[in-house]
This record gives structure tokens, C-alpha cells and sequence, in this order.
């Protein structure tokens, strides 16, 4: 219960996008149109749920006081982290390529863009900051992902209905789009006061 | 495979440090025609995240300054040593040592900040508009512009930061910097109870909420968009 509780806390009420404004680069880049939206939104779901809970192994086995060097090497997270998204990107990249050459197809140039993704990093560093357990750190990158994803089609829908709409040249694109995330936000925050708990009985 | 990058320096011997028109365009241009935020849409995240307080903004400005300018010298200082193939974690690296850096010496200077802008030091490692000059520029070019071009970009990016926080903290908290400037009891500077015509006004809450940063940053890129009109999306 408590597991399925992180997952719809981080996919909803804390969504990553429209709460943490994590990823946003790759969120405005790509939302042009759903296709590659979704494309992306899939890959960041695949790696956010592979990092995070190594990233939980590595800080816990070898970073913490009592791990496998036995002394406090926190200093070093931001480097071993980011090493870790980087070699895991592309490792899951070989992985998908070898087995699935239609998933491959479909996230094609997205997997290697989401190194400097800031919602993966972000992923790992709030899990760190949270003080979750390994199992929790799992439904953490799952859920978060999965909002990451919700967040990134819905503006992509968005933005494809409104490129027929009479929008200011000068608001045209970017700057439409960012008012419409702020929208999107306000929607979001309409779930805050929700409890999940409650929710799930 | 080096030599690719190599070619471009091979022309005339210029000075190691030097500062001329080409130098000042690389400075000027991020603010304006080229900005980092409202034109090549770089480096949103920590730039929404940490406005909602004017010094937040302005520290982020100055870490991000560091990062950005060191990162492009350090880079291309190695770029003939680096192989193609690595070159992503290469820099990763070079980024993330000095992102450690600033945020040990936050840490040790001001431990509250540190603890109220979170995990938005850690993240200008992912911030796309290092990585992008990095690529962009560093790799191809010498040191020294390298340096001065990193300085523009992060200079164009303060200059949003610190748009967007001002107006957040003034109409959010009714305060600049901490200095109480409009408000409802006599400590503020403009003291709205007191006026008859203003005493409508409250600090609105929802400019340190999401989605506020979202339209104040929205309505920037339309205000220089109309003034600047070549930058107009016509696709």
C-alpha cells in the first residue's frame, strides 16, 4: 500500500515537470507533436526506473559511512551519479537496440538526449533527499517517470491543436507554450490537497 | 580523429588574451539576439525553480557563471586530447568537479541557502546550457574565447533569473532582497494600509507557486519578442 502510495504521490501531486520544473528542456523541445512526445516520455519512464534504484545502491553501499569503504564519500554523488545515468543510457541503448528493434525504432534519438535530461538527476537526488528505502526508490523513478510522461503528451496534444489558433506572432511557439504549461500547473495543483492513502481504500 | 577540431585554429596568430569586437560580440550577443532562456530555450529548470526569492536567483546566477565559464575553458583546453567517443562523459565530469565545488562552498558558507535551493545546485550539472556551449563552442574554438563566451551565455541567463525573481518576490512577498518594499503594516516601505486608493492590494501568493514562474517567463519571452521582432517564430 505504502509503495503504490509513492508511486501516485511522485506521478501526481509531486509531478516532476509541473511541480519541480524538472526537465523542462527536453519537455518544450520535443512536445511538438505526440508521436516524439511520446517516444521520449517512454524512454524517461525506462531510465528514471533503472537509476534511481542504482543509484540508491551505489549511495548506500559505497558513498554512506558504513558501506564498503567505510567512510563518508557523499562529496562524490554528483559525479558518480551523473557517471552512472550517462553509462546506463547507453548501456539500456545496446540493451533495446539488441532485443527490440521496434521499441529502438520508436525511442531513436531520445534515449542518448536524456543524459542532460534534469529530471533524471533530479530523479536521484531528491530519492536521496526524501530518505527512501530501496523498494520505495523504485516506485519513486516509476511514478515519477510516469508523470514525467503524462505531463509531456498532454502539452504535446495541446500544442498540436493550438498551431491552428490565432496566438500573437510574438507569443507564437515558445512562449504559448509556456503559458499553457503554467495552466497546466494550476490543474496539477488542484491534486495537492488530495491524500492518497485515502485514496487507494 | 583529434585533428577534425584542430583545423579551425590554424589561422592567423592572435594573442592569447585579447579583447576586440569579436570578443565583445561573444559577450553581448547571449544577451540579447541569442539569449540562452528566451531564444535557444536552454536551461529552464533551475531558472523557474530557484526565482521565487531574488537571492536565490542571484547566487544561482553566480554559481552558474563559474560553472559555465571554467567548464568551457577547462574543455577547451583538453578538446584535442579528448576522443570523440568519450567526450560526453568527459565532460559530464569536468562539469559535475566543479558543480561539487560550488555547492561544498555554499555549504560551508551559507547553510540555509544551501538547503533551500536543494537539488537545483546539483542540477546545473544536467543544465542543458552548459553542455550545450560545451559542444557548441568549446570543443571548436581556443581558450580565451572559450572563457568570454561562457561568461555571455551565463551573463544572458542571470539577466532572465533576475527578471523573473524580482517580479515573483515583489508581487509574491512584497519584498526585494529581504528589504520590505510594499505591504500591509507600517514596516513596508509603501504601506498600503495606509493608503486609501492602494488598500486592496495583498501579496499574491500564487507568484512563488508553479505556475506564475511559468507566465511571468511566458510574458517575458512576448515582451522581447515584440520588441526584437526577427526572433519571431514563424513556423
Amino acid at each position: 500500500m505504502d509503495l503504490l502510495n509513492i508511486f501516485i504521490k511522485s506521478a501526481f501531486i509531486e509531478n516532476l515537470a509541473l511541480a519541480y520544473f524538472l526537465g523542462m528542456c527536453s519537455y518544450l523541445a520535443v512536445s511538438k507533436t505526440v508521436r516524439t512526445a511520446f517516444g521520449l516520455g517512454l524512454a524517461v519512464i525506462f531510465v528514471l526506473g533503472i537509476t534511481i534504484p542504482i543509484n540508491w545502491i551505489i549511495d548506500h553501499y559505497l558513498l554512506s559511512e558504513n558501506g564498503l569503504f567505510g567512510m563518508d564519500l557523499t562529496f562524490l554523488r554528483f559525479i558518480l551519479f551523473i557517471a552512472v545515468i550517462a553509462s546506463m543510457v547507453q548501456l539500456v541503448e545496446m540493451v533495446v537496440e539488441r532485443f527490440s528493434p521496434t521499441l529502438y525504432n520508436a525511442l531513436g534519438i531520445f534515449l542518448p538526449l536524456i543524459t542532460v535530461n534534469c529530471a533524471i538527476l533530479g530523479g536521484s537526488l531528491f530519492m536521496i533527499s526524501k530518505e527512501y528505502n530501496f523498494a520505495e526508490s523504485v516506485a519513486f523513478g516509476l511514478g515519477g517517470g510516469f508523470g514525467w510522461f503524462l505531463a509531456i503528451v498532454a502539452i504535446a496534444a495541446i500544442r498540436e491543436k493550438i498551431r491552428y489558433s490565432n496566438v500573437p506572432a510574438p507569443l507564437r511557439g515558445l512562449g504559448i507554450a509556456f503559458i499553457i504549461t503554467g495552466f497546466m500547473g494550476m490543474s496539477f495543483m488542484a491534486l495537492m490537497g488530495i491524500d492518497p492513502a485515502a485514496l487507494i481504500k | 580523429m583529434a585533428n577534425t577540431t584542430v583545423q579551425q585554429d590554424t589561422q592567423v596568430k592572435e594573442p592569447i588574451i585579447s579583447f576586440g569586437k569579436k570578443e565583445r560580440k561573444l559577450l553581448l550577443d547571449p544577451l540579447n539576439d541569442n539569449n540562452p532562456i528566451t531564444v535557444q530555450v536552454l536551461g529552464i529548470c533551475s531558472a523557474l525553480a530557484v526565482t521565487t526569492l531574488l537571492l536565490k536567483a542571484v547566487t544561482m546566477a553566480l554559481a552558474v557563471i563559474f560553472v559555465l565559464a571554467f567548464s568551457n575553458l577547462f574543455t577547451s583546453l583538453l578538446r584535442n586530447y579528448i576522443p570523440k567517443e568519450v567526450r560526453m562523459i568527459a565532460q559530464l565530469i569536468i562539469i559535475a568537479t566543479l558543480v561539487t565545488v560550488v555547492a561544498l562552498a555554499l555549504k560551508a558558507w551559507d547553510y540555509p541557502l544551501y538547503k533551500e535551493l536543494s537539488v537545483f545546485v546539483g542540477l546545473i550539472i544536467t543544465n542543458c546550457i552548459v553542455m550545450g556551449r560545451l559542444e557548441a563552442f568549446a570543443l571548436a574554438n581556443k581558450p580565451w574565447p572559450s572563457f568570454i563566451d561562457g561568461i555571455g551565455n551565463a551573463l544572458g541567463y542571470s539577466i532572465i533569473l533576475i527578471m523573473i525573481a524580482t517580479v515573483r518576490e515583489l508581487f509574491g512577498k512584497g519584498t526585494i532582497m529581504g528589504w520590505k518594499i510594499i505591504g500591509p503594516t507600517s514596516e513596508y516601505l509603501l504601506n498600503t494600509s495606509s493608503l486609501s486608493w492602494l488598500s486592496w492590494y495583498q501579496p499574491n501568493n500564487l507568484m512563488v507557486l508553479f505556475p506564475s514562474a511559468m507566465f511571468v517567463l511566458g510574458v517575458i519571452i512576448w515582451l522581447h519578442r515584440s520588441w526584437n521582432r526577427k526572433l519571431i517564430d514563424v513556423s
